[in-house]
C-alpha cells in the first residue's frame, strides 16, 4: 500500500492532526478520490491548489500519473514560477 | 518518455548551432509588440493614481471625452464585476476579481501608480494630453509600504474582507496579513538543545523588480462580431486569452493571441496589465487600439518581486552537522494577496539534508503595486538569509564554508524539508565542482591600499514544472521541415526545440525552423516560465518528430514494397533492414517528402502532452568582491557559476542563462530597491536611479555545467533558467563579509549602506 504524508497545513483543516495514511489506490486520481471519501473536501483541495510527489517526482495538475504499491507520496503546495 | 541514455550518440543536442534568432535581433528587425501596426489604429493612455491609498468619489471624464480626436475612455466601470474566484492558471493562485481591480480601480486605488482609467485617441500624444483631463476626486487615506507597518497595531487595512487564512482560530478582525504557512519536519525547537553552536539573526530584503528591458505593450482589435485578436510581447500567449477572457466576460475562442518577441520576462509577463484595458478601449471605440508603458509605468504599474523580514536560526555540532533550523520569513504582496511565501518557506532549507526543521512565513498586503513572480519566486529572499546563516555558521565553527555544506548537502534519498524524497538530484556535484575549481582554490591577490578583498560561496535550490505543451513537426515538400512550439521564447527554446527535432529526424538543424504559433495555430501550452519550455514542450516537439521518423518509416515501406518492420531511420535517411527487406538505396527526407501525396498525404504530427517529472534544479556560486573603504562600493572581481542542468541540449544558452540569472542576483544584492517618499510615492521609477547592472560593471560570469540527466526527459533535459538567479545574493554578501568582517544583513548592500556598515564597526 502507499504511504501518503498528509501532514502540509494545507490539508490539516480536512484531516486534523492524522499525518500519514497507507492507502491502496495505483493513480492520482484514485488517491484524489479515497482522500475525499476519507475526508470530504480534501479531494477538490488536493486537485485544484496541491501537488504530489510521488517517489520523490512532483506532480500536479494530472489525474493519471500512477502510484506504486509501495510508493511514497507526499501532498505539497503547487509550484509555479517566473 | 524515457530518457535514451548517457551512451547514445547524439550529434545535435549538446551542439553550439548560431541561435535562429540572432541576425533579426541584432539588426532591429525582430518585431516586439510595440512595433505593431494595424490599419485604422489608435493610441490609448492610462490615467494612474498618484496616491498610494485612496477612496475613489468621483470620476468625471467629460473633459477628456471632449477632446478632438478622443475615441473612448474608460473607467472600472467598463470591465464586468466579477465575483472573487480562485485558479491556478498564471504562476501563481490567481484571483480573477483581484486581477481585475488591479488591472483598474474599482472604488479604492491601493497603490502608487494604480490604473484608474484610461483614454484612447487617433495619435499617443493626444491621448495623454486627455488623459490628464480625466477629473478623480479621492480621498486620501493612510498607507502603509513595509510589512512591519502593515502588521503593526492599528495599521489602515487595505481589503475590509481579509481575514488571516492558515491560523487557528480563524481571525474575526480584518487584517493586512492574507494568509500564513508553516513546512515542518521533526521538531526544531527540541532539537536546538544538542547544538554546539548556534547562529541567529534577522535579514531584510527589499521589492526589486524584474527589470525587463521592453515595457508591456499590445495592439487589441475587438470586432463588431465579437472576436478580438491581440498582439503583444508575454509570457504565454494562452494565458493572456484565458485572462482576458476572463476579465472581459468573452469566450476563449474569440479571442486570437498573436505572441510577439519578447524583451525579457523573467516572471513579470505572466499575467496581464494593458490588453484588458486595450480591449474594453477597442470594444467602446470600435477601433484596434495600441497600448506601450513608459518606464516610469513599468516601474509604478507593474509587479515587481516581494522584499521582505526573514528571522533565521541554525544550530549545529562542533563537527559541522546541522541539528536544527528555523526560519520566519514575512513578504509584501503589494496591494492584492500573492506574495511567494510559500516557495519561500519550502525552499529555504532544500540544500540540507535535515530532521529537524521548521519553515513558517506570511503574506502581508502593503500600498505597493501587486507582486509578480520574478525567476524561482521567494527562493532567493529566503536563501540569501538561510545561505548567509550557514556562512556565518562556518565562520564560528572555523570550517571553510563549501566544506560545511557539503557535510550537509541534500543527496538522493535525502528527505526535503518540504517533504518529499529528492530523487536524481545534482547537488553534491555542483558543491565538489565548485570546491575543487580553480577559482576556489586560487589566491585573491592583494588588495589596493584602501581597499579589502574577500570571497564568498552560497547554493541554491528551485522546483522547475513541467505541465501542459504542445508542439508540431511538419514536413515541408523540399525536405525540410517547420516545428511549431506553442510557447514564447524567452531564453532560446526555439533553438532547442529545433535542435531536439532534427536529433529524432538525423537532418541537419539548418534545415529545421521553429515558429512560436499563435493561440489559432498550435495546441494549447501553459505558460513560459516555471523553467518548464525545454522541458515539456521539448517532449511535445520530440514526440511530434518521433511520429513524423516512424511515418516516414512507413511510407518508405511503401514505396519499397516491403513490410514497415523492415524499415529503420538512421542519419536522416530510411535504410532498408533485415533478411527480406532488399538492397533499395536509402530514401532521404527530401524522397520521400516528394512523394508524400502518393503516400498518404502531408507529413505532419502534433503532440499535446502534460509532462511530469521535471526535475529540480541546484546551484553552487563563488564570488570574489572588492570593498572599497572610503566609498562603500563593492567591485565583482571574478564569479563563477556552477550548476546541475540536467542536459544542455543548446549549453551557450545554458550557459546565458547562468549568466543572466547571477547577474540580476548581483543587481539585486547590491544596489535595486524602490523607494518610496513619505507620501507613498515612488521616486525613483526609471533606470537611472534604480540601478541595475550593466555589462562594464561585471566581469565576465563563469559558467560550469553538470549534467545529472533527468530520466524523465528523452534527452535527460532539466529547467535552467531559475536556479541561477537563488545563490547570488548571498554569495556577494559572503564575500562582503570575508573582505570586511562584517555581515550585511540588510539589502541592498550599496555604497552608503557598506560605508555606514564599515563606520559603526570603527566607532
Amino acid at each position: 500500500m502507499a504511504t501518503v504524508n498528509v501532514s502540509n497545513q494545507m490539508c490539516r483543516p480536512f484531516v486534523g492532526t492524522v499525518q500519514v495514511l497507507e492507502l491502496e489506490v495505483d493513480t492520482v486520481r484514485a488517491l484524489i478520490n479515497e482522500l475525499e471519501r476519507l475526508f470530504p473536501g480534501l479531494g477538490p483541495q488536493l486537485e485544484e491548489s496541491m501537488a504530489v510527489a510521488i517517489d520523490g517526482v512532483i506532480v500536479q495538475d494530472t489525474y493519471l500519473e500512477p502510484i506504486g504499491p509501495d510508493s511514497e507520496v507526499f501532498l505539497i503546495p503547487k509550484i509555479a514560477g517566473g | 518518455m524515457n530518457y535514451l541514455g548517457k551512451d547514445v550518440q547524439l550529434k545535435v543536442v549538446g551542439t553550439r548551432p548560431i541561435r535562429p534568432d540572432g541576425v533579426e535581433k541584432v539588426n532591429g528587425r525582430a518585431a516586439f509588440g510595440a512595433d505593431v501596426a494595424v490599419s485604422g489604429m489608435i493610441h490609448a493612455k492610462v490615467v494612474r493614481s498618484p496616491h498610494a491609498h485612496a477612496r475613489i468619489k468621483s470620476i468625471d471624464t467629460s473633459k477628456a471625452e471632449a477632446v478632438k480626436g478622443v475615441s473612448a475612455v474608460i473607467t472600472g466601470t467598463d470591465l464586468p464585476d466579477i465575483p472573487s474566484e480562485e485558479a491556478f492558471v498564471g504562476e501563481g493562485p490567481a484571483n480573477f476579481r483581484e486581477m481585475s481591480h488591479n488591472v483598474i480601480a474599482r472604488d479604492k486605488v491601493l497603490y502608487d501608480g494604480h490604473a484608474v482609467a484610461a483614454v484612447a485617441a487617433t495619435s499617443a500624444a493626444i491621448a495623454e494630453e486627455a488623459a490628464r483631463l480625466v477629473e478623480v476626486e479621492y480621498e486620501v487615506l493612510q498607507h502603509v509600504i513595509s510589512v512591519e507597518e502593515a502588521m503593526a497595531d492599528g495599521a489602515p487595512v487595505l481589503h475590509d474582507d481579509m481575514f488571516t487564512q492558515g491560523v487557528d482560530p480563524k481571525p474575526t478582525k480584518a487584517s493586512n496579513v492574507a494568509k500564513r504557512v508553516e513546512f515542518k519536519l521533526g521538531d526544531s525547537n527540541a532539537a536546538f538543545a544538542k547544538a554546539d553552536v548556534i547562529v541567529q539573526r534577522q535579514y531584510k530584503t527589499q521589492p526589486v523588480h524584474q527589470a525587463y528591458i521592453e515595457p508591456h505593450a499590445c495592439v487589441v482589435s475587438y470586432n463588431p462580431d465579437g472576436q478580438a485578436q491581440i498582439w503583444c510581447s508575454s509570457q504565454g500567449q494562452f494565458m493572456v486569452r484565458a485572462f482576458c477572457a476572463k476579465l472581459l466576460g468573452m469566450d476563449i475562442a474569440s479571442i486570437r493571441v498573436m505572441p510577439m518577441e519578447i524583451g525579457g520576462g523573467f516572471g513579470g509577463k505572466t499575467l496581464v496589465y494593458l490588453e484588458p484595458l486595450a480591449l474594453a478601449l477597442s470594444k467602446k471605440s470600435g477601433r484596434p487600439v495600441k497600448m506601450v508603458m513608459s518606464r516610469e509605468e513599468v516601474f509604478r504599474g507593474s509587479g515587481p518581486t516581494s522584499g521582505g523580514t526573514i528571522n533565521v536560526k541554525i544550530g549545529a555540532t562542533m563537527n559541522g552537522r546541522i541539528v536544527a533550523a528555523e526560519c520566519e520569513t514575512i513578504l509584501q504582496a503589494g496591494a492584492f494577496p500573492g506574495s511567494p511565501v510559500g516557495p519561500a518557506c519550502m525552499t529555504a532549507f532544500a540544500c540540507y539534508d535535515l530532521t529537524d526543521v521548521t519553515a513558517f512565513g506570511y503574506d502581508v498586503v502593503s500600498n505597493r503595486p501587486k507582486v509578480a513572480a520574478y525567476r524561482a519566486p521567494g527562493a532567493p529572499i529566503s536563501t540569501f538569509a538561510v545561505e548567509s546563516a550557514v556562512d556565518e555558521l562556518a565562520q564560528k565553527l572555523g570550517m571553510d564554508p563549501g566544506e560545511l555544506r557539503l557535510i550537509n548537502a541534500a543527496k538522493d534519498e535525502t528527505k526535503a524539508a518540504y517533504g518529499p524524497t529528492l530523487k536524481n538530484i545534482g547537488f553534491v556535484e555542483t558543491l565538489e565542482s565548485a570546491i575543487a575549481s580553480q577559482h576556489y582554490t586560487s589566491g585573491l591577490g592583494e588588495a589596493p591600499k584602501g581597499k579589502r578583498r574577500g570571497r564568498g560561496i552560497a547554493s541554491g535550490f528551485w522546483f522547475n514544472i513541467g505541465g501542459e505543451s504542445s508542439g508540431a513537426t511538419y514536413v515541408n515538400e523540399d525536405g525540410t521541415v517547420t516545428v511549431v512550439s506553442g510557447n514564447p521564447d524567452i531564453g532560446g527554446s526555439r533553438a532547442s526545440m529545433g535542435m531536439m527535432a532534427a536529433e529524432v529526424l538525423g537532418i541537419e538543424v539548418e534545415r529545421v525552423r521553429t515558429v512560436v504559433g499563435d493561440t489559432a495555430s498550435v495546441g494549447y501550452s501553459f505558460l513560459t516560465g516555471g523553467s518548464r519550455v525545454t522541458f515539456a514542450t521539448g517532449m511535445a516537439v520530440t514526440q511530434s518528430a518521433e511520429e513524423v521518423r516512424d511515418d516516414l518509416c512507413r511510407r518508405a515501406a511503401l514505396i519499397w514494397e516491403i513490410d514497415a518492420d523492415a524499415v529503420e531511420w538512421r542519419d536522416g535517411h530510411a535504410h532498408p533492414a533485415g533478411e527480406n527487406a532488399g538492397k533499395s538505396d536509402p530514401l532521404s527526407l527530401s524522397d520521400i517528402a516528394a512523394k508524400s501525396g502518393r503516400t498518404g498525404g502531408p507529413i505532419a504530427a502534433k503532440s499535446s502532452i502534460n509532462a511530469q517529472g521535471a526535475g529540480p534544479g541546484y546551484a553552487t556560486h563563488i564570488c570574489d568582491v572588492e570593498v572599497d573603504e572610503e566609498t562603500g562600493q563593492v567591485a565583482i572581481l571574478r564569479y563563477t557559476a556552477v550548476q546541475d542542468v540536467g542536459k544542455a541540449i543548446h549549453p551557450a544558452y545554458v550557459e546565458g542563462q547562468m549568466q543572466g540569472g547571477a547577474v540580476q542576483g548581483i543587481g539585486w544584492a547590491l544596489n535595486e530597491e524602490y523607494i518610496y517618499n513619505k507620501d507613498g510615492r515612488l521616486d525613483n521609477p526609471g533606470f537611472l536611479d534604480y540601478r541595475v547592472p550593466v555589462a562594464s560593471d561585471l566581469p565576465m560570469i563563469e559558467t560550469v555545467l553538470i549534467e545529472v540527466p533527468n530520466p524523465r526527459h528523452p534527452f535527460g533535459a532539466k529547467g535552467v533558467g531559475e536556479v541561477p538567479i537563488v545563490p547570488p545574493m548571498a554569495a556577494v554578501a559572503n564575500a562582503i563579509s570575508n573582505a570586511t568582517g562584517l555581515r550585511m544583513p540588510n539589502l541592498p548592500m550599496s555604497p552608503p549602506h557598506v560605508r555606514a556598515a564599515l563606520d559603526a564597526a570603527k566607532a
